[in-house]
């Protein structure tokens, strides 16, 4: 049987400034997770990756990464993408020093 | 030191330029991500969790003052403030922008450095002693042929795409600091009847298969070494495995192909090559060893280095533990410790950085040196100084005084950084550090090499520390292994894994039994963890490791 489908959200890295970025539903590029569209239908995931795909002049390595309903957005389930969202754990760089 | 020559200065401008306009290409869209990757590869940078890293080669650990400067001014004008040394002897910067990257490169060719070849399949930074022409115990300086291999390897046009990357180790002391057994090839410079040569070590290396290099010639002389090398590295380019990146490295091809049969082809291609070297890279080599002489040393007393290391215990203590023994009279070599209890192992901010170049120029004949232990050397100190460094020092934060002790640890970037990680390694080391000095032990435990890695490429040399942290994702968790006994030197072992892995809660846990363990079962404080070790065998480590186990046993 084919695994149920788990909510997804597209993300890439920005080319010019490396920092990772979040699909809206409005089309745009986010640097917040909670921003972003959460997409619960596999053949959705599927045309908003291709959407990303579709701009190499602006991103870099657009993928489907697994997420979970918060109350707030979009959650990471898996540790990688909580320091994606966040920043390095030794220093407050990255996104966590911008909020 | 090596001074660039015009040769040099205009290759690096031309390469610079390439680069420069290979990266306006991908911003304007002519290239795609797949054909510029490969190109800011060769270039040193890399996309990592959060932003660009842009890694820059130190020639077998060596820096100026003025080169020191220069890596602070980058830190500061394009970085946050700060640089991570790392195990191959580079300096890493975090947060660089892409269009900000060509003028950082520029910026170290006006001091000759580059990030030409810290990445891709080709022959990586060559590696070296850190106390390369400042030890007591050395035959000879590496410096000068880690030189001439640095313009040999550097564009070599038939060893740009490679099987794998293939990393290169020297020392010229027998007491090994570079690690040269876990390298692709590690070469030691040996005195044989009086006559200096090289033993050469072929298929070590650490990542999935650890493998501690094996002899492939006892001894090359001098003339002989570059057409060897070549031979080797083109023999492994032809017949190394291209189909499965994870079987590509030579270590593999010596223990598939066996280090006999290698050996044979290495001898036919050698008679081959030997005669294409007619002595341009002796008398290349001859030019390097002037510019490599060694400083003209001070003949004087060593002042008031006595009287402040009898009445002062924080000196003391930190002379103890942060001075080797040079070779010339009056001399220390001084390893200051970017490990202060707590910090990121590596990390140099840009105002230390410039600290330790003053240091450099003012009492250390300009030379500093970067270790694969991730510390900085001040490699030629005369003694009178050294209540003026020490102070200067501990007013930088860097006079921890904990060098090769359990919090001097090795600890590659992890998941904080690194794509590639599969855990982080950072809060391990610093919470391990902490928590040791917090107990007040370090001193009293004595030398313990503890190496994190944050994934199984093994860029935090877990394989052969004395404890080996390995982190790893288990069902989306952070889950950590331990290894034991592992050694880094002339005797390179590869440690043994414990048992199953820790949770991040309960590493540091673990890792204090351990250590609590091995003051119980030492016979005395001269016996030290590993040889602790060697003697009892794994068996009582792992009892403190597992208390549950024994338990469960004893009922």
């Amino acid at each position: 049987m084919p695994k149920p489908f788990t909510p997804k959200v597209v993300t890439a890295t920005d080319l010019l400034e490396g920092d990772v970025v979040y699909l809206t539903a409005d089309d745009q590029w986010s640097r917040t997770l909670s921003d972003a569209e959460l997409i619960e239908d596999e053949a959705h995931a599927q045309l908003r990756l291709l959407f990303a795909e579709g701009q190499p002049e602006k991103l870099i390595g657009p993928y489907l990464a697994d997420m979970a309903a918060g109350p707030d957005g979009p959650e990471p389930v898996h540790f990688r993408e909580a320091f994606r969202r966040t920043g390095p754990s030794n220093y407050n760089h990255g996104k966590q020093a911008v909020v | 030191m090596y001074q660039y020559s015009e040769f040099d200065r205009a290759f690096l401008a031309e390469r610079n330029a390439q680069f420069r306009a290979q990266v306006e290409r991908r911003i304007d869209g002519s290239l795609t991500e797949d054909e510029f990757k490969p190109l800011r590869l060769m270039n040193g940078l890399y996309l990592q969790l959060h932003a660009y890293m842009l890694r820059v080669a130190i020639p077998y650990g060596t820096l100026n003052s003025a080169q020191m400067r220069q890596l602070a001014l980058l830190a500061e004008k394009w970085d946050k403030g700060y640089g991570h040394f790392t195990t191959r002897q580079n300096i890493q910067y975090n947060w660089p922008k892409l269009r900000d990257v060509p003028d950082m490169l520029d910026a170290l060719a006006e001091v000759g450095m580059h990030a030409i070849q810290t990445s891709g399949n080709t022959i990586r930074n060559v590696t070296a002693d850190h106390f390369a022409g400042a030890a007591a115990d050395e035959v000879a300086d590496p410096r000068p042929v880690a030189e001439l291999l640095r313009q040999w390897s550097t564009d070599h046009p038939e060893f740009q795409f490679m099987p794998r990357k293939f990393k290169i180790a020297i020392t010229g002391a027998p007491n090994d600091r570079a690690v040269t057994a876990a390298h692709d090839i590690g070469l030691r410079i040996v005195e044989r009847d009086g006559q200096i040569g090289y033993q050469v070590l072929v298929g070590g290396g650490m990542g999935r298969t650890p493998m501690i290099g094996k002899v492939l010639a006892d001894f090359i002389t001098g003339d002989n070494l570059l057409p060897y090398l070549e031979a080797t590295v083109a023999v492994w380019n032809v017949i190394g495995r291209r189909d499965n990146k994870y079987k590509a490295r030579i270590k593999i091809l010596v223990h598939e192909f066996g280090l006999e049969n290698l050996r044979a082809e290495v001898e036919k291609e050698f008679a081959l090559r030997k005669a294409q070297f007619t002595g341009t890279d002796q008398a290349l080599l001859a030019q390097i060893e002037t510019m490599f002489a060694a400083p003209a040393f001070d003949v004087a007393d060593t002042g008031g280095f006595q009287a402040q290391y009898d009445t002062d215990p924080v000196f003391r203590a930190w002379s103890d533990t942060n001075l080797s023994e040079h070779r010339a009279p009056g001399y220390a070599i001084v390893t200051v410790s970017t490990k202060a209890h707590g910090a990121t192992p590596g990390d140099a901010t840009a105002e230390q950085m410039r600290v330790l170049a003053d240091l450099a120029q003012e009492f250390g004949h300009d030379e500093l040196r970067i270790s694969h232990e991730q510390n900085v050397i001040l490699p030629h100190v005369h003694k009178r100084h050294l209540p003026e460094i020490h102070a200067r020092l501990k007013a930088a934060g860097l006079a921890t005084a904990n060098i090769g002790l359990i919090s001097d640890i090795i600890a590659c970037p992890g998941m904080d950084y690194c794509a590639l990680a599969t855990a982080r390694s950072i809060p391990i080391a610093q919470e391990i550090a902490t928590r040791f000095d917090e107990l007040k032990l370090e001193h009293d435990v004595g030398p313990l090499q503890i190496k994190i890695s944050g994934c199984i490429n093994a860029c935090g040399h877990h394989h052969v520390g004395h404890i080996g942290i390995l982190g790893l994702d288990r069902a989306g968790v952070e889950n950590y292994q331990i290894t034991l006994g592992g050694s880094a030197n002339e005797h390179a072992a590869v440690g043994e894994r414990a048992g199953p892995g820790f949770s991040a809660d309960d590493i540091i846990p673990a890792i204090e039994r351990l250590v609590l363990a091995y003051i119980d079962l030492r016979e005395d404080r001269e016996e030290t963890f590993l040889a602790t070790y060697r003697r009892l065998g794994a068996a009582p480590f792992k009892a403190a490791l597992y208390p549950e186990k024994q338990s469960i046993a004893a009922e």
